[in-house]
């Protein structure tokens, strides 16, 4: 039995991907979910193996919903027009039904599905979501997972970032936390004018700069206002001197 | 106001030219009564640069005070008054210059009344130049605000047409009419006439100057009752007005893209039950709307005030009552008031 999960913030548009689904016999919704944070716990809950996600939801959109997953199961997008999206859902050949679809488009898209359905094959979901939160905008939050809380952090809370293996560890004033990405996303999605990377393992918010002080030969570390201090690297350097108009 | 005429150099120098021109003319006709050079020069000079500065004032009067179209006997008779003001002085003033010429004294006298008829033709034909041209640039001013006020309308229409039932609201009413048909096909075909409704009800209004607050209200019913089959189990609308709103008069579809956006952001920026309260009051003349939403200071993605969403509004606004005060946004803990104010 394949599990799936609908996640959608209208009960319509749950209801007629239920409707169409139910010639399916192999397929079952164990569960339906209003939000992004329901959907985490569903997720979490019942290892479904497919979910159909909208996009514009409350709180968190479908994509920072994805990121907070350990597994990623398979997505199918059900979204209405947004040309954005659409443009990184074709160039990583990622399902999605388009809003309304029609049950012949529903048919095509779950046919193909389930004709190329190998589990633990997501690769392409998980470029799409390199993808998503490019430029031409820079994101202004983070979502992250801590135990079984979501905490959506303002991007001008974060003091610096630092890499972590295959993780980037955010650090606030109070605390940091992990997310799974890389720092060359980070560098890309961050405002260049806001966050600046000083080194192949930090990247630093400029308002947080206190001072610059030399560090043995040659080197030099940058002071941030909690007196974290953070190594620059040699092509760092100038990067962050221009910023701070030095 | 209009710019003054001689801000332009090159208008100026062409008015001092012709008065140049014209002291040399004057010159030469009295010497031709056979006065010497320099009595002829003294005469032109003196008299014709009073003229020209007298005119230069005028023309710049002109431009800060115009009488209407039926009050032009008003003109006419400053002109009698500029041009005696004019002929004394010169009178007086070249008297005392050639106090001995006796001959050069009666002449004077004998041509004080050409003198006076010259400089009523000169002031006046150059008074009719300026009005002719303040009445042009002010006209043109008119047009260009006149068509300002037009291209923006046409504008808020696009826009309306590109975002009100911006492609999301649009679609995903589709998909909702889409999911009834089975499950409950009175209420799709319900919801398709509530559709049908509201576009009828845009374009119905996109061609009108004003339109009453009843009648925006009943627009923004036909959109709100879309938006409760589609989030009705967490959204709710409050409406509260005094019985003195109703009649008032407003711009049309102004109302209703403030609503959108009080009801997208508060959506989805929490996850509990959302309540706009929507409330209209008559306060010193003005019809006063405020509009709350919940919101998440935190972490709202959206920027409020930025987009086309509340600057077209404003805009809308500016170039309706050339005020920049009637369009206010308020944070206040987790709840976002949008204030308009229509003067009435």
């Amino acid at each position: 039995m394949i599990k799936a999960i609908i996640i959608d913030d209208e009960p319509l548009a749950r209801a007629i991907v239920k409707e169409y689904i139910k010639p399916y016999q192999q397929v079952s919704v164990v569960q339906e979910c209003g939000d992004g944070f329901e959907g985490v716990k569903a997720i979490a809950q019942h290892q479904p193996e497919l979910i159909f996600l909208d996009i514009q939801m409350p709180k968190i959109n479908g994509f920072e919903m994805l990121e907070l997953l350990d597994h990623i199961p398979a997505v199918i997008f059900t979204t209405a027009f947004d040309e954005y999206a659409l443009k990184a859902f074709e160039v990583n050949a990622v399902d999605y039904l388009l809003k309304p679809f029609s049950k012949d488009r529903f048919d095509k898209v779950m046919t193909k599905w389930l004709k190329d359905y190998q589990p633990n094959d997501k690769t392409n979901i998980q470029t799409l979501l390199e993808a998503t939160g490019e430029p031409p905008q820079y994101i202004n939050r983070v979502v992250v997972k801590t135990g079984n809380n979501i905490r959506i952090i303002p991007i001008q809370d974060v003091h610096y970032l630092e890499a972590a293996d295959d993780y980037v560890k955010i650090y606030l004033q109070e605390a940091s936390f992990l997310k799974k990405k890389t720092m060359n996303y980070f560098e890309n999605v961050l405002n260049p004018v806001q966050f600046v990377r000083v080194h192949r393992s930090y990247i630093v918010q400029v308002q947080q700069v206190t001072r610059i002080e030399p560090y043995e030969k040659d080197n030099h570390i940058v002071v941030l206002r909690s007196g974290v201090r953070v190594p620059i690297s040699k092509t760092g350097y100038p990067k962050l001197r221009s910023i701070l108009g030095l | 106001m209009a710019a003054a005429i001689f801000s332009n150099k090159r208008t100026f120098f062409f008015y001092s030219l012709c008065w140049a021109i014209w002291i040399i003319t004057q010159a030469w006709v009295i010497y031709w009564f056979g006065f010497t050079w320099q009595v002829a020069f003294i005469d032109s000079v003196v008299s014709n640069l009073l003229l020209a500065i007298a005119q230069y004032a005028l023309t710049n009067v002109l431009n800060y005070y115009r009488p209407r179209k039926d009050k032009g006997i008003y003109i006419f008779v400053l002109n009698l008054g500029i041009a005696a003001i004019w002929i004394s002085a010169v009178k007086y003033i070249l008297a005392h210059i050639m106090v001995q010429d006796t001959h050069y004294l009666e002449f004077l006298h004998h041509s004080l009344p050409i003198r006076f008829g010259i400089a009523f033709l000169m002031t006046g034909w150059m008074m009719m130049f300026s009005w002719v041209h303040y009445s042009a640039e002010d006209k043109q001013a008119i047009e260009k605000r006149k068509e300002d006020a037009e291209k923006l309308s046409r504008e808020a229409e696009l826009y309306k047409l590109r975002h009100q039932f911006h492609p999301h609201f649009l679609f995903n009413s589709l998909n909702s009419i889409s999911s009834l048909v089975t499950t409950n096909p009175e209420d799709a075909r319900k919801m398709v006439h509530q559709l049908a409704d509201f576009l009828r009800g845009s374009l119905r209004n996109e061609n009108k100057q004003q339109v009453s607050f009843k009648e925006e209200l009943e627009y923004l019913q036909l959109y709100l009752d879309i938006e409760k089959v589609r989030f009705g189990h967490r959204l709710s609308i409050k409406i509260e007005k005094d019985a003195d709103c109703v009649d008032c008069l407003m711009p049309p579809l102004l109302l209703q893209p403030i609503v959108e956006n009080a009801i997208k952001f508060g959506l989805y920026d929490v996850t509990e039950m959302v309540i706009i309260h929507i409330k209209a009051r008559l306060d010193n003349g003005q019809l006063v709307i405020n509009i709350q939403n919940p919101f998440d200071p935190v972490t709202t993605t959206t920027q409020h005030g930025a987009g086309f969403g509340l600057s077209s509004i404003e805009r809308r606004l500016y170039l309706l009552f050339a005020r920049h005060d009637l369009l206010e946004t308020i944070v206040n803990g987790n709840i976002f008031t949008t204030i308009i104010k229509i003067p009435q």
